[in-house]
């Protein structure tokens, strides 16, 4: 069985503009709008995609957190996954001071490789709430595999995945023996729309819930969060009326 | 004393100035010596440049002929065997950083803190979540070594005028041939590279098309500017994904940040918020970019760049 493994964070929503507490404890998450990491819909999507093409036989979901992202993993379930994994863990967003560190999310990922032998693992390059952009390399070194982050095309010719990445520099092209990790760019794909009778048909698609203590693993966090605080905001701005008046007011700060 | 080691990134010749940034990083810590590391095949040219950055005390070569290119999963057991010991190991926050540094702190069991904007102890650090939206402070506890990226727009590069040691790191390791590169794609262009340039020329999706951004690239001659784009414009297929300036893209520090046709996406915006001076060209008054713009224009961009043009001319 070829099995591909997408890791799906439940983070706010992306257009969510969200606001700092008062206290400075932390971010204001109460009856926020909660969506599937964009990064990880485009994952799923070329999950899917592999698994149309017959590259792949199985498609799981996996998400690492509290048990509302079962509702993360039923949309991930309606856009065509398989099966869902729920490994129950605190909160792992940066909204709390109690999350879990990338390399925690990265071993417990490495005990679901070892339940579930996946051929390919795909992973968001980064969340969208943390921006930590960690988890997928540091899975990767723990596997000792190949990893081809920001992925922007992933084509699979027998046992080895030739990618396209998206670098600072342009476009880099690398071959990866498979099994490997990869994380997904913003424009590998564009993630498909859900259907309504597939929602129904989600409900009866297996979703099993793991504990960190049946996968062995024991949650780390060394790294806290203490202060929140909301970013400088910059002075208010004047407005020129045309072009000339741009270039006075530019050569006037020095700039020109 | 803490040591402090920073990993160079570079194209086999050339030291990125996201080194020297990183230097400064590294030298806010406290008590801190630097260490250089450079991986490549022959590292001797780029090993002498970094030598040279002020603040530096040694440089450490790791050569072997698989380190032609950049690859992660090759140069990452290389650095864990060679950067034992260190109390901070840095690399910038660019693809390069963000491929290698978490790699590389899953194999020395090390946490990783990203895109640091600033230094308030040995353990305590500032950086930007949810896009720029808000600003966390996180303290390491536990910790023997912490590997941290480094968000190069919030620092300055380290001037030159060090003279460091240069030295070779023996690794016994051998490296994987599970990953194997097979080509980059790297338009060649006689602008400054985007993201150490002093002037920035972006444009978005109300330029149309890539003809549109033809304009943008005469201007940006005009001001010895490099170009760049917001996320629609790349979606659109107007220029290449290495223009893209934002969360997702390239966090930038200009001088001067010129946004032509962009709208101002908390995205974008987020990599721009240390631009000295913004100016922003767009007819819709409401914009959020207005809301960041040091300098506004509401106008047609197709009148106002032609005339700008003129002007500079």
């Amino acid at each position: 069985m070829r099995r591909i493994l997408v890791g799906v964070k439940r983070v706010v929503d992306y257009n969510v503009r969200v606001r700092v507490k008062p206290d400075g404890s932390g971010v204001a998450l109460d009856g926020v709008k909660m969506s599937i990491n964009p990064f990880d819909e485009i994952a799923l999507e070329e999950a899917l995609r592999l698994k149309e093409r017959g590259a792949a036989d199985e498609i799981i979901v996996a998400s690492i957190g509290p048990a509302d992202a079962q509702q993360q993993l039923r949309t991930a379930l309606a856009m065509g996954a398989d099966r869902a994994l729920l490994v129950q863990a605190t909160a792992a967003s940066e909204g709390s001071s109690d999350s879990l560190e990338p390399l925690a999310l990265a071993r417990i990922f490495l005990a679901l490789v070892s339940r579930e032998q996946p051929l390919m693992l795909i992973l968001g390059k980064q969340a969208i709430d943390d921006d930590n952009s960690q988890t997928g390399p540091m899975l990767a070194a723990l596997w000792d595999r190949p990893q081809a982050t920001f992925a922007s095309k992933i084509d699979i010719r027998g046992s080895v995945a030739t990618v396209v990445r998206e670098v600072d520099q342009g476009l880099e092209t690398l071959e990866v023996e498979l099994p490997a990790v990869f994380t997904t760019d913003l424009r590998l794909n564009e993630p498909r729309y859900v259907k309504l009778p597939d929602i129904m048909k989600a409900k009866k698609k297996p979703l099993e819930t793991v504990t960190l203590e049946s996968l062995g693993v024991a949650g780390e966090a060394r790294v806290k969060a203490v202060r929140f605080e909301p970013p400088a905001q910059r002075q208010k701005g004047i407005l020129v009326r045309d072009a000339s008046e741009l270039v006075a007011a530019l050569r006037q700060r020095g700039l020109l | 004393m803490g040591r402090v080691l920073v990993v160079a990134e570079h194209d086999g010749a050339t030291l990125s100035s996201s080194t020297a940034r990183c230097v400064t990083c590294a030298r806010s810590l406290p008590g801190s010596a630097v260490t250089v590391v450079v991986c490549a095949a022959d590292a001797g040219a780029v090993a002498a440049q970094a030598a040279q950055i002020e603040g530096v005390a040694r440089v450490l070569k790791i050569e072997n002929p698989a380190n032609t290119h950049p690859l992660a999963a090759i140069l990452a057991p290389q650095l864990a065997e060679a950067c034992a010991g260190y109390a901070h190991v840095l690399g910038p926050s660019t693809t390069f950083g963000k491929d290698l540094m978490p790699r590389l702190a899953a194999l020395l069991g090390a946490p990783q803190v990203s895109d640091i904007m600033a230094v308030e102890s040995a353990t305590r650090f500032r950086r930007p979540i949810y896009a720029g939206n808000v600003i966390v402070t996180v303290e390491v506890a536990g910790a023997e070594t912490i590997v941290g990226t480094v968000r190069t727009a919030s620092y300055a590069a380290a001037p030159n005028g060090g003279k460091a040691t240069i030295e070779t790191a023996a690794v016994s390791k051998g490296v994987p041939t599970h990953t194997r590169f097979v080509t980059v794609s790297a338009p060649k262009t006689d602008r400054p590279e985007l993201q150490s340039a002093r002037r920035v020329i972006s444009g978005g999706r109300a330029l149309g098309s890539a003809q549109g951004f033809e304009m943008l690239y005469r201007l940006a001659d005009k001001l010895g500017a490099a170009v760049g784009a917001s996320r629609a414009a790349v979606d659109a297929g107007y220029v290449p994904n290495e223009m893209q300036v934002g969360q997702t893209g390239k966090i930038i520090a200009p001088e001067l940040y010129v946004a032509i046709g962009i709208s101002g996406a908390i995205q974008h915006l987020t990599g721009i918020k240390d631009a000295r001076t913004i100016v922003a060209i767009n007819k819709d008054a409401e914009a959020p970019i207005f809301e960041v713009a040091d300098i506004g224009l509401v106008g047609d961009l197709f009148e106002v760049v032609p005339q700008l043009e003129k002007l500079l001319a």
